[in-house]
């Protein structure tokens, strides 16, 4: 599950985050008594129609801006290690 | 004016004085900024991360109002702002070691809003890594310390907003609120905090926990200054496809009386017993809820027993599925690529997923690993239904026993949290004894409705806060129902400003 995460989790945390997952998957266990069928799920509390803007074009943030916060950059874009290494 | 003198107004009061001409917004500016100062970075009672420098006291070019428009209605009112807002060239970390340091390109909407009519960046307040907590002790830039009590937490998650309003280092503050972070640390700080209605307020520019939960909101020293910061955040932002234009205006409220008005009171959330070997509310603080219902009565309102939101006692746990499902999409940005810390695996120096999960592992406190794993599990293909769909599921049943239940009743009344501010240290080490802090502000969350806590009175010395919430876009009612209380409770909030004080 940490790798899904792309979560690192040191040998000394393991052992605490898998007993203190388990309480509380034991309480979250709860939603598992009520009978829920027919119910719809709700995805958004507040009605929203017409949530769209027009659709017309406008500036982006300007590169060196998007590019001032990144911890490496090269060829004006953003740096990583190759994802074949 | 004396120092003592500007503390003691309040952000209206202060407004009205500056526009009057007897009070420079330079003055005011100044001596925030220095009370600010002396509780920022690890000292005093930690509510800062940042704080502006003296020249910020005067406004940037162009950032001043046009005279003759509405604006300019906050001239020259400090603003203390959570961290977890973007505020351009200004660090902006939302409690994490992942943001240190970090200077966003733009500001939120919620903070250029309150700027536009005149409001001064005062400092951001430190606050539980990306909003996840009750306590202010899952910050990387240590605890926020309560100011009624230096032993205890002031709440969270917007811990250092609370503290800083309560402690007079600055006349209100802006907070967020997913599941109860800005009406839980009103509550154990003795102050007033709003959450609005989902999509009262625009989200853009802030960094995201629970997208379908989190809301700004203002937390302050009297209602009639959370009418006047609401006044002025509320409204459509095109830059947030989920936010709503108000059906009104925000009115100052002026009500002195509860006549005819019927306040419900939720059997499920206020009982002595939580449910799951939990102690509940506790004695002390139901004593000053009952004592406060007394007081509404007295001021006319006719107080309904026993209503029912049966799906309450369920929302606390589709909330910890909710909430965690959407933190771990949301944080998966953090990733060491864009903005934040890298750091590579030793590893592996050349890899790119040892680069994710060491930047991970080291920028992440434990608190939020704990959700990015349980909101992973709960996304994870064969568990989605059985969690995240159960969960929303639940979350239709309760905004139904919401709409029931405002059939019957105007406004629901409950203790805000189900005790006062609890010991440093005395909930680390057990995550579901801090989750229950939410139990009575969750389930409004779920059902994106507005609620208000209130200071009622105190219990061991230390406050406790009253919860009134409404139905969608009642916040006017709201604030008239909690303007009336609050006068007549008459709570003192003003000794924690000596405690705020550099002895």
């Amino acid at each position: 599950m940490a790798r899904l995460a792309r979560l690192q989790l040191s040998e000394e945390e393991l052992e605490p985050m898998a007993r203190e997952l388990s309480a509380v998957l034991d309480h979250i266990a709860k939603i598992g008594e009520l009978d829920l069928q027919d119910v719809a799920p709700t995805t958004h509390v507040v009605e929203v129609t017409d949530g769209l803007r027009a659709d017309e074009p406008r500036a982006s943030l300007p590169r060196e801006l998007a590019l001032a916060q990144a911890p490496a950059v090269s060829d004006e874009g953003f740096s990583v290690p190759s994802p074949q290494a | 004016m004396s120092a003592t003198d500007i503390i003691g107004l309040s952000a209206a009061e202060a407004a009205r004085e500056i526009s009057s001409g007897t009070l420079a917004a330079g003055e005011l500016f100044e001596v925030y900024r220095t009370r600010a100062a002396e509780h920022a970075c690890g000292a005093g009672l930690n509510c800062f991360t940042w704080v502006a420098s003296e020249a910020s006291a005067e406004p940037a070019p162009g950032e001043d109002v046009a005279p003759g428009t509405q604006g300019g209605a906050l001239r020259g009112v400090p603003l203390a702002v959570k961290d977890l807002f973007c505020t351009e060239n200004v660090p902006s970390q939302s409690g994490s070691r992942i943001l240190e340091g970090y200077l966003p390109p733009y500001t939120a909407t919620a903070v250029s809003r309150l700027r536009r009519v005149g409001a001064r960046l005062l400092g951001k307040t430190n606050q539980d890594e990306f909003a996840m907590g009750s306590s202010n002790e899952n910050s990387a830039y240590g605890p926020v310390l309560n100011p009624w009590n230096r032993e205890r937490v002031p709440g969270g998650s917007s811990g250092g907003s609370a503290a800083a309003v309560a402690a007079g280092l600055a006349p209100w503050a802006l907070g967020t609120d997913t599941g109860g972070s800005i009406r839980q640390p009103a509550a154990l700080c003795g102050i007033v905090g709003l959450k609005p209605t989902y999509g009262a307020v625009s989200r853009y520019g802030m960094i995201a926990f629970a997208s379908s939960l989190d809301q700004a909101g203002p937390l302050t020293r009297d209602v009639t200054d959370a009418a006047l910061m609401l006044r002025h955040l509320v409204g459509r932002d095109e830059c947030d496809a989920t936010s709503l234009a108000f059906p009104e205006e925000i009115e100052l409220p002026s009500a002195e009386r509860l006549d005819g008005i019927r306040l419900g009171v939720p059997e499920e959330l206020t009982g002595g017993s939580a449910g799951d070997g939990s102690e509940g509310i506790e004695a002390g603080v139901l004593d000053a809820f009952r004592a406060a219902l007394r007081r509404a009565e007295e001021l006319g309102a006719e107080i309904v027993e026993s209503i029912h939101l049966p799906h309450a006692p369920h929302a606390l746990a589709a909330y910890y599925v909710l909430a965690p499902a959407e933190a771990s999409s949301n944080l998966a940005r953090f990733d060491g690529v864009r903005y934040g810390l890298r750091k590579m695996d030793p590893a592996h120096p050349g890899d790119l997923l040892g680069m994710y999960t060491r930047t991970r592992h080291d920028g992440f406190g434990a608190e939020v690993k704990r959700r990015i794993m349980l909101g992973t599990y709960a996304l994870s293909s064969g568990y989605y239904d059985a969690y995240y769909g159960r969960a929303q599921r639940v979350r239709t049943k309760i905004a139904e026993d919401f709409h029931t239940a405002f059939d019957q009743v105007d406004l629901i009344v409950t203790p805000t949290a189900p005790t006062v501010a609890f010991k440093l240290g005395e909930k680390t080490e057990d995550p579901l004894a801090m989750y229950l802090n939410d139990y009575c502000t969750v389930p409004m969350s779920l059902a994106g409705i507005p609620a208000i806590s209130i200071p009622c009175g105190l219990s061991d010395g230390l406050p406790v806060g009253l919860q009134i919430a409404g139905p969608a876009f009642s916040e006017n009612r709201l604030l008239e129902a909690a303007h009336a209380l609050e006068r007549a409770l008459g709570f003192d909030g003003s000794p924690t400003r000596v405690n705020g004080t550099t002895a």
